[in-house]
């Protein structure tokens, strides 16, 4: 069994995004995610599941270094982008975070309007040379965060105004605005109704084929649906990785089966 | 006398409450349950009832008997000086006051020593009303109470009654001691407006302050009212201060909620607290003694003429005032902007400068220009520090080397000068009504903007 992954392992390597070895946080002496080896390959959808409080946000956030905020936690292990540990000193989060962007478990939309939400990433990364093209960027995020119909009449509106599902379509719109190659997205449909849901998944499947996306969900249809890759955390134990068909029709751990068919959660 | 009274009521309240209770507990016996109270309540009320009554009583007492002695005495006045002025006859009454109990009089003629024994004999009944009067409701109430006693008496209800009652009258307290202020400024100062027939434009726009020289008792020229260099003077002064202030403040208020580490924050915070603690007329006299020689000087060696006295220097120092009260205010603001929105634009690649100038402040801007308004009603109602360092002469002038004077400086002015009170208090509380309406302004707007700020996150 051990062999058969080994080979499957050094098929992917070569298109390995982000690889995370033996990755430890820690908040105080709360030690939150334990000994976590994962890789996340380009160009496709990586779901993270487990129950509530088992550190997918935690480690969600290790992989473009939001923890870094928090004062109390700390991160150990290697965390490689494109090669590249971003947890060396002289990687700079502030550019780290532009390739890495993230959808939040909340939504958190600025007390800006909706344009200047959307049109806070291209600016201040210089995407956009004028007004005109920063417009074109501004439709063409909030479209594929399944909210322009929405909000097309009143850009200038307060982002803060808008209903929780509509917020986080914006969040979602908001990050993809920058373009970022990796997008993490944390249980970006909680909030939504099943119709904006399938407008993000499908806005999903469209990132797939340039990007790659990290997903935390509590929905194992979802993550059946829209993930190639899917990982299994317990209680900080990356239990389970791998080939999202295979772990949810034939998992190798009693407690990922367990938890797919609704036993632990 | 009346503090022994107001002790004896006191304790007659404990004894009501401990006999109270005890009738209470005795006649629950086995079975509390059946008893619509718990025997303390019973307690309760008896102390409630007892005091109330008994402070009642004793307010009611001095109350009435100081206005009969009062108006017994001014009309004995009225009788054999009809021509006095109400200030003289006020004055006379204090001294026979002064006389009766043996302390010093400004005078003692016939008619004192006469007033002084009358007052004597009514005060002697008086007290004998007060004590009888205050004993003899306090056994009313005592009796009542412990007679009420029962298994169906709804003591908790009442006392809570009577608890709301007393919350009450201390709220009215309260409320009535600020329109009585409010309505008195407004009747002074209309009484100031119309002793210069109405020339409330005078005063407004007037460019001469001198509102003594060369007036009669009670009356005023409306040419030496002009206020302008007043409000000059203290807008100068307030716009210098605010200029210190409010970069530092909120910057200081940056560093210390995005940058500061926690450590320092944790020292820092608490100094510039102390900061706020200072006296104000340390800081008067920091700015007299310390700041305006060291000012002086330098503006000879650079050839400025900077006067002793000068609104630079009070505003400086004014400044230092205000900036713990304005880092303070601006950094509660600013930490109450959610981390989330910082993680929403770090997570975005922002730097922290881009976070702090696109999102933080502009989510905290209301609050910081709160606190600047309050800051500056602070600064324009400021007293100790001008009277020291800005100077008196009414001087209208848009130079900062130069002394000025502001509406507070001058109120002090009028107050504490030897001339008469009643022709003095009248530009005074016309001024300080003046003052009243611009804090007034500036703290409405400052909640109005405070509780729009509340209502985008909650
Ligand atoms: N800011 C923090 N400070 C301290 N401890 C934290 C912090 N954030 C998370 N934790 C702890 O880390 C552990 C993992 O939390 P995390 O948010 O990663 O869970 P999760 O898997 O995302 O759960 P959920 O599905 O409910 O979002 C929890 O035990 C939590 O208490
Ligand atoms: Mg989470």
């Amino acid at each position: 069994m051990d062999d058969l992954r080994l080979v499957e392992r050094d098929v992917d390597a070569n298109n390995v995004k982000i690889s995370a070895q033996k990755v430890q946080v820690y908040y105080g002496s709360n030690h939150a995610i334990k000994d976590v080896d994962v890789d996340i390959e380009d160009k496709t959808v990586t779901a993270f599941i487990g129950p509530s409080g088992c550190g997918k946000s935690t480690f969600l956030r290790c992989l473009n270094r939001m923890n870094d905020t928090i004062d109390v936690c700390r991160v150990e292990g290697t965390i490689n982008l494109d090669g590249e540990d971003i947890y060396d000193e002289r990687v700079d989060p502030v550019q780290l975070r532009a390739k890495v962007g993230m959808v939040f478990q909340k939504p958190n939309p600025f007390p800006k309007s909706i344009y200047d939400n959307v049109a806070y990433g291209p600016r201040i990364h210089g995407l956009a040379s004028n007004k005109a093209d920063l417009d074109v960027i501004v439709e063409k995020s909030l479209r594929r965060g399944a909210i322009w119909d929405e909000v097309k009449d009143r850009l200038d509106a307060p982002g803060t105004g808008l209903s929780g599902g509509q917020q986080q379509r914006l969040c979602i719109a908001r990050a993809v605005a920058t373009e970022p190659e990796v997008l993490l997205m944390d249980e970006p449909c909680s909030a939504l109704d099943p119709i904006a849901t399938a407008q993000v998944e499908e806005l999903i499947d469209e990132l797939r084929q340039r990007y790659s996306v990290v997903i935390v969900t509590h929905s194992m249809q979802q993550a059946a649906r829209v993930s190639q890759k899917t990982a299994f955390f317990h209680l900080g134990n990356l239990v389970e990785f791998g080939e999202t068909g295979q772990i949810f029709t034939n998992p190798e751990d009693p407690r990922t089966e367990s938890y797919i068919t609704g036993r632990i959660g | 006398m009346t503090s022994i009274l107001a002790a004896l009521v006191f304790v007659a309240g404990f004894a009501a409450y401990f006999v109270g209770r005890q009738r209470a507990t005795a006649l629950a016996g086995a079975n509390p349950a059946e008893m619509h109270s718990r025997p303390s309540y019973h307690g309760f009320f008896g102390f409630l009832i007892v005091v109330i009554c008994g402070f009642g009583a004793l307010i009611l007492v001095n109350l009435v008997s100081s206005y009969q002695m009062n108006s017994a005495m001014m009309s004995t006045i009225a009788e054999r000086l009809p021509s006095s002025s109400n200030i003289e006859r006020q004055l006379i009454v204090s001294d026979a006051r002064a006389l009766a109990v043996g302390a010093v009089a400004s005078a003692s003629d016939d008619l004192r020593q006469e007033l002084a024994a009358s007052f004597a004999r009514m005060a002697n009944i008086w007290a004998w009303v007060r004590v009888l009067g205050v004993l003899g409701l306090v056994a009313m109430a005592f009796l009542y109470a412990q007679n009420k006693v029962s298994l169906t008496w709804r003591a908790r209800n009442q006392s809570e009654f009577l608890v709301q009652i007393v919350l009450g009258v201390m709220a009215t307290i309260a409320v009535l001691t600020t329109v009585g202020i409010v309505l008195s400024l407004i009747f002074e100062t209309l009484s100031f407006f119309s002793k210069i027939d109405w020339r409330i434009d005078k005063f407004l726009f007037g460019t001469t302050w001198s509102p003594l020289s060369g007036v009669h008792s009670g009356e005023m020229d409306a040419d030496k009212v002009g206020a302008i260099p007043l409000f000059a003077g203290t807008l100068m002064i307030t716009m210098i201060a605010m200029v210190v202030a409010v970069p530092i403040g909120l910057f200081a208020a940056i560093y210390l909620s995005d940058f500061a580490s926690p450590r320092f924050r944790a020292i820092a915070k608490p100094m510039l607290e102390i900061l706020a603690g200072i006296p104000t007329v340390v800081y008067g006299f920091f700015a007299a003694i310390t700041v305006a020689p060291l000012f002086r000087g330098a503006g000879d060696s650079i050839g400025i003429p900077i006067a002793s006295e000068s609104a630079l220097v009070a505003g400086m120092v004014m400044g230092i005032m205000i900036i713990p009260f304005i880092s303070s205010l601006s950094d509660d603001v600013i930490n109450a902007v959610p981390q989330a929105l910082r993680d929403g634009s770090y997570g975005l690649g922002a730097t922290r400068a881009e976070t702090i100038t696109k999102v933080v402040l502009p989510a905290a801007l209301p609050g910081i220009v709160s606190a600047a308004l309050l800051g500056f009603s602070r600064a324009v109602g400021e007293t100790m520090i001008v009277v020291m360092a800005a100077g008196q002469g009414a001087n209208l002038t848009a130079n900062p080397f130069e002394a000025v004077t502001t509406v507070t400086v001058q109120i002090v002015m009028l107050i504490t000068g030897d001339t008469e009170a009643e022709t003095a208090a009248g530009p005074a509380f016309t001024l300080g009504f003046t003052l009243f309406c611009v804090t007034l302004l500036m703290n409405v707007a400052a909640q109005r903007i405070v509780a729009r700020y509340r209502e985008m996150y909650d």
